[in-house]
């Protein structure tokens, strides 16, 4: 079993990434857009909050905070982004069209909790 | 300074010859056009930024047209290691041909297949592919169009003219923080002997965002419903 920090890429073993450096989520993970009510800028719209989402992959680079950045605050600590699927029939329970249809949007990390 | 007196006879070159009201500003600048008039000025006047660096950015987005996109996406019809490269990571890809990303964005290219059919919008405002396409129309920032593309994107198609059949899967990518998105169509059929510049000419910009198909007469009827 190789050790956890090969999946940092390199042929280096026993490298310890800073928190952040790693995504937390992976593509198939299952996860809850969080309802928060951030007060100003926000870019999760109200319509995804609270909704049950598929990973289907991580957004790279990290990135800084569109939330944080919108205050001027654009060199803090980065994280990802994820490209996250959700089925319309989840979102709007009277939706028309064939049932695999879905939206998808990029969510940033702390918007996610793992289900 | 004499009025310019619009009797003689010229057409600007573009059968423009019809005559029409004075092309002017009326009326009184609105809340947000006075604010931008008022931030842009204190901004200059504090030397946080120049008129030129202003004057340089509207070039940057004046050189961005859909032209650049419907090579991106002809180019990619005609070479598989390309358009592999492109939908592994678009900004790069992008890059390779010349087209320069001049904020933090990256681009995702969805590729509109016969079992998936992708539509791009942002819910909050306007985000866009721009460094490839240019500014967005103004109806992909309407807000019918915005709220109803994830609402019901089939009814939305449907009036720019595109029935997508029941067994085709639509996503609709929803463009709100720090990814653009950009349709690579499907390359019609009938087109196996054409150059990559004719390939090109009859990539639209609507087609990029997803609202129709590229087509052997694309650019005469793929005006938007809404526009």
């Amino acid at each position: 079993m190789p050790s956890q920090t090969a999946a940092h890429g390199g042929p280096f073993a026993g490298i310890v990434p800073a928190d952040g450096e790693e995504p937390v989520f992976a593509p198939g993970d299952a996860v809850r857009i969080r309802t928060l009510s951030p007060v100003g800028h926000y870019r999760v719209p109200l319509y995804l909050r609270g909704k049950t989402a598929s990973v289907e992959a991580v957004i790279r680079p990290a990135a800084v905070d569109n939330e944080e950045e919108g205050y001027g605050r654009n060199a803090g600590a980065r994280r990802h982004y994820y490209r996250v699927a959700v089925p319309m029939t989840a979102i709007w329970a009277d939706y028309r069209g064939n049932p695999a249809d879905s939206l998808r949007i990029e969510i940033f990390e702390t918007w996610l909790e793992r289900i | 300074m004499s009025q310019h007196h619009h009797d003689h006879d010229h057409d600007h070159g573009d059968g423009h010859g019809h005559p029409h009201a004075e092309i002017a500003q009326t009326g009184m600048p609105g809340y947000y056009e006075i604010m931008e008039t008022a931030v842009r000025e204190l901004l200059v006047e504090r030397r946080l930024i120049g008129a030129d660096e202003i004057r340089r950015q509207i070039e940057v987005l004046d050189s961005r047209t859909p032209a650049l996109g419907a090579k991106v996406v002809a180019h990619a019809w005609v070479d598989a290691d390309f358009r592999r490269r492109l939908l592994a990571n678009g900004r790069t890809a992008c890059e390779e041909l010349g087209i320069s990303f001049y904020d933090d964005t990256q681009l995702i290219v969805l590729e509109n297949t016969d079992e998936v059919h992708n539509l791009i919008v942002c819910t909050l405002c306007s985000c866009y592919p721009r460094p490839v396409l240019g500014l967005p129309p103004d109806w992909y920032k309407l807000k019918a169009y915005r709220a109803r593309a994830v609402v019901e994107p089939r009814a939305v198609l449907a009036e720019f003219g595109t029935i997508i059949p029941d067994d085709v899967e639509i996503r609709v990518s929803d463009s709100t923080a720090m990814v653009r998105y950009l349709v690579l169509p499907r390359r019609p059929d009938g087109t196996e002997g054409f150059s990559e510049e004719q390939l090109a000419a009859l990539v639209t910009r609507d087609a990029m965002i997803g609202v129709v198909p590229v087509t052997l007469t694309a650019g005469h009827t793929a005006k938007g419903a809404l526009q």
